[in-house]
């Protein structure tokens, strides 16, 4: 079983990298959702994978049995799963706002803050107004 | 007592809920950040006396005894650098107050600071790892945050950059510790320690320390992972941009040497030379990209990442000396950057540009400016006897006792480099005359100073003078850390109990 798991992150993943290296924001961000899951998927997996009982102590011992199912990594992808939600939904906007204010998702093409005679491009009262 | 320890994580988080609260006044908002950060200073000077005192300091959260329950933990290292961060966070939101408008405030700036500061104290006195993650991304979201809060064109652009890659370092660092939990069991960094020693499979533990490496590289922008930096630090409003400058890739720094000393501590003689050459090629190559720029900011943005690889350099030499000399540099550049960014606002203010070719004639109209920018700028490039030519010269030092004579030659060279770059802004800005004189330059708005701005600088320089001329104490100190890091029973007593 986790053969089968360790394989899939390991697709996913080729996946994830393939689309985050093109220069299209929006490739990027599929390729962010993709390896985001893989590395919760992998997680998962490390916590052991069987058709285990829950983690729970019976009433009349005070030590678990053998082969109960590991809370701890569920515990840890649901941390990650949330905050990855959170930094989602903040990248989307991001992005969004950037294609608004500067035209495109091109990342080659994105050089407002970098231009490339190495001096802003934006004229001083510009940049005061832009501030406000 | 113990309660010692969650002081510096809650104050900054608290002060962070009642300035949201407030956000509609910047004055009001102001006033309880200021407060705020003022008892964030406190917390951790009292932190630092009872760990310097006492020695290694250790809580279990809830009351769960480690290895199971959360750790929080403060040696000499932790409880350093959170008084510097509470220092940088207090000058940072004095000057704020006469930097920020309204409209930022009412935005959320000062609650996204003050989580910033809490996200950072937070990273530094962890003693679990998946903890470390999870402080990892509350710094990372506040810093989204302020970075692009103007919602500037230059902004929004810097802020992709930054975003992306800072992601994906953390799904690196995410995806190290699931693997190294599937190896060892164990989240607590005590616990992993001794865990990682009884692995068979070194190859297994050496490939997740590489992941780890890879992502804390990115944070601390070393070669050749740097890129992010110079895109995005100096688009954000100064008081930003110098918080992010001082404190956040030394975040990144303060994870390797933790990692570096207390986890991976086994397979020395490869991850150790892999971070020596990295820090000799990050060195020079911040140096170089800083000498072919020409806007104040983006050359200090450069000169982060040379002066980030000398604190690898410390942790790769590995020797007490070496070590006490990455945690003095840690000490010495956190104070001398983040004021050099501040010094660059209130330059902006008198001579209405970042750009070197729009400035000039400041010394001969604010003298007291070239003063201020004098003593980080050089300190920085290491003269004597202020606080960088020491932190230069132990870690020099310290490469010719184990004798890597190459790598002291270029620590020296791109010290010579660094004075270049920092002459090249000196006779740029405060020594030539003011083309606008001419009218043949167009500058930004000129606008006047205030002494809350005036007086984070002056005290911030203050400082670095103390620091150089009165050595000794902060070098103890930093030895008194290395010790620690060199020897990981006493953390592990501190953490786990006798054994």
């Amino acid at each position: 079983m986790e053969t089968v798991f360790a394989v899939l992150v390991g697709a996913m993943v080729t996946g994830a990298i393939y689309l985050m290296l093109d220069r299209n924001l929006i490739r990027f961000i599929f390729g962010l959702v993709l390896i985001s899951n893989a590395v919760n998927l992998m997680i998962f997996t490390v916590g052991r994978l069987d058709s285990s009982r829950p983690p729970l102590i019976p009433d009349d011992s005070t030590v678990p049995a053998a082969h109960l199912a590991n809370a701890l990594p569920q515990a840890l992808v649901l941390t990650a799963i949330v905050i990855g939600f959170a930094l989602l939904a903040f990248v989307f906007v991001l992005f969004y706002r950037a294609y608004q204010e500067i035209g495109t998702v091109d990342t080659e093409k994105m050089r407002v803050a970098e231009p490339e005679d190495g001096l802003e491009l934006m004229t001083p009262t510009e940049k005061a107004g832009a501030q406000r | 007592m113990s309660s010692l320890l969650a002081w510096p994580i809650l104050l900054p988080v608290a002060t962070a809920v009642s300035t949201l609260l407030s956000r509609s006044s910047a004055r009001g908002a102001n006033n309880l950040a200021l407060g705020g950060a003022f008892l964030h200073v406190i917390a951790a000077g009292t932190l630092f006396y009872q760990v310097h005192r006492n020695g290694i300091l250790a809580v279990q959260m809830g009351n769960w005894p480690a290895p199971f329950g959360i750790t929080l933990v403060a040696d000499h290292l932790s409880a350093v650098m959170v008084i510097i961060t509470a220092a940088i966070n207090l000058a940072v939101v004095a000057y704020s107050r006469a930097d920020i408008d309204a409209a930022l405030s009412a935005r959320g700036y000062y609650a996204l600071l003050q989580t910033l500061t809490g996200g950072i104290c937070g990273a530094f006195l962890t003693g679990d790892l998946f903890n470390l993650y999870v402080w990892f991304e509350v710094m990372l979201m506040a810093s989204f945050g302020l970075l692009v809060l103007g919602q500037d064109r230059s902004q929004l652009d810097g802020g992709v950059k930054y975003v992306v890659i800072n992601l994906f370092s953390t799904l690196l660092m995410l995806t190290g510790i699931g693997l190294l939990y599937g190896l060892t069991g164990t989240l607590n960094m005590a616990d992993l320690h001794l865990k990682v020693q009884s692995i068979g499979d070194r190859g297994l533990v050496t490939a997740i320390a590489m992941l780890f490496m890879g992502a804390f590289g990115i944070k601390s922008a070393l070669f050749p992972l740097f890129f992010w930096l110079p895109a995005s630090y100096h688009t954000p409003p100064v008081p930003v941009s110098a918080i992010f400058s001082g404190l956040l890739t030394k975040v990144g720094v303060y994870a390797l040497i933790r990692m570096f000393t207390l986890v991976f501590d086994l397979n020395i003689a490869y991850s150790h030379t892999v971070l020596l050459s990295i820090a000799a090629l990050t060195m020079i190559t911040g140096v170089l990209g800083a000498a072919a720029h020409n806007e104040f900011r983006r050359i200090l943005s450069f000169h982060i990442i040379s002066q980030v690889g000398y604190m690898v350099l410390g942790l790769a030499l590995n020797s007490s000396l070496a070590l006490a000399g990455a945690v003095f540099y840690l000490i010495h550049h956190i104070i001398v950057k983040a004021n050099l960014f501040l010094v660059s606002g209130l330059v902006r203010r008198v001579g209405g540009a970042f750009e070197l070719p729009r400035l000039g004639g400041i010394y001969k109209s604010h003298g007291w400016i070239a003063l201020l920018f004098f003593i980080p700028a050089f300190s920085l490039a290491g003269f004597p006897p202020l606080s960088g030519f020491w932190a230069k010269m132990i870690l020099i030092r310290a490469s010719l006792e184990i004798g890597h004579y190459l790598v002291a030659v270029i620590a020296a060279v791109v010290g010579l480099f660094t004075v270049y770059s920092m002459t090249k802004i000196w006779g740029e800005a405060f020594w030539k005359p003011d083309p606008a004189a001419g009218g043949s330059v167009e500058k930004g708005k000129i606008e006047r100073l205030s002494a809350w701005m005036v007086a984070p600088v002056a005290g911030l320089a203050l400082l670095t003078v103390v620091i150089g001329l009165g050595v000794e104490p902060f070098f103890k100190i930093a030895m008194a850390a290395a010790e620690e890091l060199r020897n990981p029973e006493i953390y592990l007593k501190a953490v786990l109990g006798p054994q």
